[in-house]
């Protein structure tokens, strides 16, 4: 049998997906009753009275809920998952708004009905009297606290963290060269396909609780519904069903929806779902990205830097139930694959009238890319010398791993490298690219009119950050295995790079290998999917859990065979005597074997029944042992694994309509040892879409009451198959984590982030002038061109006059 | 009202439909077809393409009494007899699914492309499935499993196309 890990295989998953056979939240529960809800349209205001007595006689009602019937724990704010001592003012909203509301789309009254159609029609008809309030949005608004989003948080300070490595100011001041940069991005979000959804069945005779919901932490929605419910752990059961995407969204728990349906369902005695739409995931689900950053970094004659000093502000939106994992991930994650010399940054977090914020793929990460590479490029320019020279000059080096940054990462743990060869990405994305022979193509382009530009951007990512996670492997009398782990999947394919994980560890065919994940009925600890962490966690947990089924098979069929452990091996499910295939036994067999019997069940089973003999003289199940093949292990890694990678596109702008093209993207990623390329290509192509969509399309335009003006697909420039690069160009470097047994770094969130970075340098080098700002619409684009010719300034590609020289 | 329509070859039929729901509601809800998907509700993701009497359409903007009398085709019929569709296999063979939710809209879309082009351009297939949203993938791979697609079934049966 050939070895499955590494090998490219086809998914598992996919045959019933593509069916039409997914089961998808909205696809359970038919019987359900459907809820609905009413939210506010204003961003910020004062809830004066609510009137449901129009809606009391709607076709198909049965319950309307608002804040005032919801019960002890049930009503009051929901939970703040990541305390963190920086976030000194930590609000969260409530399941249905008390008094106020702080921003459109807070959920207000809940109705349920029959069907969908009539709790809408319900909810119609209810009135809610609202005091507007001045509304709060956007960094600068935030900053400026004219106005408080929540009256008890002063100057809309949710959190303010600093961190330093070094004297940075000190540097800079002292540095020969200076600069100073302003640099905005501006929300996006997460978008699945799938919207959120929650569904839940209160059995009145075993007085259990069921929920499926299309989350990325069954655990999380679990402990907290039971916490907000009064239930035992063990009478609550979380189920996560096929997700169609979740790119961080759906990581915060519970919602809103996660506690009022299953209360509802409890309360009414009959099951209970709610779908959200899409105008309701634009404004009642969360967002990310937008921050606006101060960087302060001094430099040496060829390019090194000797300081950075940066500051950031967070837009978190009006409630922080997430806490400050996104900037504190900017903050760290931002210094990339270089040595800064002394580093300092400083955070606000802020509150704003908007929706919330919970990491969106890169979660910090693509901003922080963008301010490292957007500073790497502004020091080129400053310099006159090649982009990629600098870069070389400021690399961490191979030897120098494990490097310590001197600064706490988003897990709690010191913020240390464990492996990575950046001179050789660099090189290897020079050499993909064709960096050196760009001005070739530059002339050429020029030659027919054409405005080329090339740029690149590299990035550290920490993944399988911890605290763990675990797998349960188990052999059935079949033959099957049967592999369960607590974190779900929404699509990356956990099911097949863990069976892929569990048939090599275990000597079986892959099609013997089922994998359970997200259910809290097949294993009850687990963390989640978030932060790139499925595959070092959960792969590893399978591994190792993998690894004591087969040493307990080992063991049970050495002894049947009379043959030393050290001698055995299992190829193809079968249990056998090194190089000796007539000496096997069947793994179900073995696995009957280790499970002494009273009563048969099937012919299999007579084998282990008490009358077949054996040895009399010592207990059927040894002291220490267990019956059955299994294995149950947890993965805790000390910190994070650093996965990393390079980018590099060359984009052309039209001179007349300044639509930006990307004629190439090309990626150098490193994330440890592959399981299965082909998920690996998926993940970067899923991601780097997402990248460009954020560098050019995506942005939520809130107007200055807090309405968000784009909320749909008609108006959100989600990139189409006609927006994608015509072909991502991949190669892959290796370098194995030392920190977990697979040496596997994680990689689904890598191909986003330095998506905004590369384009924005690509953008300037074909424009001649300073790109600060993305995404960058034509519109953008265009204003960028009127006022740079304005000022006087032409379109210069070697002379990137970026940025303010400091004093 | 009563909607009784022939779906994947079966008729099928709802009673006490108000005609306004859509199309996508009563396969959904009514005739116990979930596989197409409900992701936008107003004709932008593509999620729901079913074949209306042979044409793709958004069945979230097909009003139910507009389907009544017709021929549907949605993703759970593509798989004739149980085997997969080429094109439903070259998604697998590619490695064109990740989530799955935009897969149904998508299968449908790139079933009726190579039904009426058989060797379609890179720009036709492009324009073919460029009212179909995906978030995972980045298209990169649907592509390809289009092509695939057309090239098996070029070779015709028993022909890999490679």
């Amino acid at each position: 049998m050939t070895s499955m890990f590494g090998e490219p295989i086809a998914r598992v998953e996919d045959d019933r997906l593509l069916r039409g056979e997914g089961a998808y939240l909205d696809d359970l529960g038919h019987d359900a009753l459907a809820a609905a809800f009413v939210r506010s349209p204003h961003a910020h205001a004062v809830i004066r009275d609510i009137d449901v007595s129009g809606a009391l006689d709607a076709a198909g009602l049965v319950a309307i809920y608002t804040h005032e019937d919801l019960p002890g724990r049930v009503g009051e704010p929901l939970p703040l998952l990541i305390p963190h001592p920086a976030l000194t003012h930590g609000r969260t909203g409530y399941p249905l708004a008390a008094a106020e509301v702080n921003h459109v789309g807070e959920p207000v009254v809940m109705v349920v009905a029959t069907d969908r159609y009539l709790a809408e029609d319900a909810a119609e008809r209810i009135v809610v009297d609202y005091d507007p309030l001045p509304a709060v949005v956007g960094v600068d608004a935030a900053r400026a606290a004219e106005h408080l989003v929540h009256p008890d948080v002063p100057g809309n300070v949710a959190a303010h963290l600093v961190q330093a490595n070094g004297d940075a100011a000190a540097a800079v001041a002292a540095a020969p060269h200076r600069l100073e940069l302003d640099l905005y991005i501006e929300r996006s979000a997460s978008t699945p396909l799938e919207g959120r959804g929650v569904l839940a069945r209160w059995d009145t005779e075993s007085r259990r609780l069921r929920i499926w919901t299309s989350t990325q932490t069954s655990t999380g929605v679990r402990a907290a519904v039971a916490a907000k419910l009064g239930l035992a752990l063990a009478d609550v059961d979380v189920i996560t069903p096929d997700v169609g995407g979740g790119f961080g969204v759906k990581i915060v728990h519970p919602w809103p929806e996660e506690v009022l349906v299953p209360w509802a369902a409890m309360t009414l005695g009959r099951p209970v779902k709610f779908t959200e739409d899409r105008s309701e995931h634009f404004v009642a689900s969360a967002h990310e990205r937008g921050q606006r950053h101060q960087v302060r970094v001094g430099f040496d004659d060829d390019g090194r830097i000797l300081g950075l000093d940066v500051t950031f502000w967070h837009d978190n939106g009006a409630y922080i139930p997430y806490g400050v994992i996104v900037p504190i991930i900017t903050s760290t994650q931002l210094l990339g694959p270089y040595k800064p010399g002394a580093y300092r940054v400083e955070f606000s977090s802020l509150y704003t009238n908007t929706v919330i914020v919970t990491p969106y793929r890169g979660a910090g990460r693509p901003q922080g890319a963008f301010v490292m590479e957007r500073t790497m490029d502004a020091i080129a320019a400053e310099l006159d010398l090649d982009r990629t020279l600098v870069r070389e000059r400021n690399f961490i080096q191979p030897g120098e791993m494990p490097y310590d940054h001197g600064l706490i990462f988003q897990d709690g743990r010191p913020l240390i490298y464990d492996s990575g060869d950046y001179p050789a990405a660099l090189a290897r994305l020079k050499g993909l690219i064709g960096w050196d022979e760009f001005e070739a193509v530059r002339r050429a382009a020029r030659a027919e009119g054409r405005r080329v530009g090339i740029g690149l951007a590299c990035y550290v990512e920490g993944t399988g950050v911890g605290p763990y996670e675990g797998a349960h492997v188990v052999v059935e009398t079949s033959g099957k295995v049967r592999v369960a782990t607590g974190l779900t999947s929404q699509g990356q394919g956990h099911q097949t790079v863990f069976a892929q994980i569990a048939a090599d560890e275990l000597g079986v065919p892959i099609t013997d290998v089922e994998v359970v994940t997200g259910d809290t009925r097949a294993f009850g600890y687990a963390v989640g999917t978030f932060a790139s962490r499925a595959a070092v966690m959960s792969g590893s947990a399978v591994a190792l859990a993998a690894r004591a089924a087969r040493a307990k098979a080992i063991r049970v069929a050495a002894a049947a065979l009379e043959a030393s452990p050290d001698d055995m091996e299992i190829v193809d499910g079968v249990v056998r005597v090194k190089g000796d295939p007539g000496s096997g036994i069947a793994l179900g067999t073995v696995a009957v074997l280790s499970n002494p019997l009273r009563y048969a069940f099937d012919e299999a089973a007579r084998a282990a029944t008490q009358f077949v003999g054996g040895d009399l003289s010592t207990p059927p199940v040894a002291e220490g042992d267990e019956p059955g093949i299994e294995g149950r292990e947890y993965f805790s890694p000390v910190r994070s694994t650093f996965a990393s990678g390079m980018h590099a596109a060359i984009v052309e702008t039209d001179p007349d309509t300044a639509e930006v093209k990307v004629l190439r993207y090309c990626v150098v990623h490193d994330c440890g040892t592959l399981i299965n390329p082909r998920i690996v290509e998926g993940q970067i192509h899923g991601g780097v879409a997402q990248g460009v969509g954020g560098a050019l399309y995506e942005k939520m335009a809130y107007d200055e009451t807090g309405q968000l003006q784009n909320a749909s697909f008609m108006d959100f420039l989600m990139p189409y198959v006609s927006e994608v690069p015509e072909r991502i160009e991949i190669d892959h470097l290796e370098t194995p984590s030392p920190l977990n047994p697979l040496g596997i770094k994680g990689a689904g969130e890598a191909g986003v982030i330095p998506g905004s970075a590369v384009i924005a340098a690509a953008i300037e080098d074909a424009e001649g002038f300073p790109i600060t700002s993305m995404p960058i619409s034509p519109s953008d684009l265009f204003e960028l061109r009127r006022r740079h010719a304005a000022s006087g300034e032409t379109a210069n590609a070697s002379q990137t006059a970026s940025v303010n020289r400091a004093g | 009202m009563r909607i009784t329509a022939t779906v994947n070859g079966t008729t099928h039929q709802a009673d006490d439909v108000w005609p306004g729901e859509s199309l996508l509601f009563v396969l959904r809800e009514r005739m116990g077809l979930p596989g197409s998907k409900n992701a936008c509700e107003q004709g932008e993701c593509g999620s729901c393409t079913v074949y209306l009497d042979g044409v793709p359409v958004c069945a979230c903007l097909v009003a139910a009494g507009q389907a009544d009398g017709r021929q549907i085709v949605t993703v759970e019929g593509l798989a004739a007899g149980g085997a997969l569709h080429p094109v439903q296999q070259a998604f697998i063979d590619a490695g064109a699914v990740q989530c799955g939710f935009c897969t149904p809209g998508l299968l449908v879309a790139a079933h009726d492309l190579l039904a009426r082009d058989p060797s379609p351009s890179e720009a036709d297939v492009r324009e073919a499935l460029a009212g179909n949203l995906c978030r995972c993938t980045g298209y990169e791979k649907i592509l390809d499993a289009v092509r695939l697609a057309a090239a098996r079934l070029a070779a015709g049966p028993g022909g890999d196309g490679a």
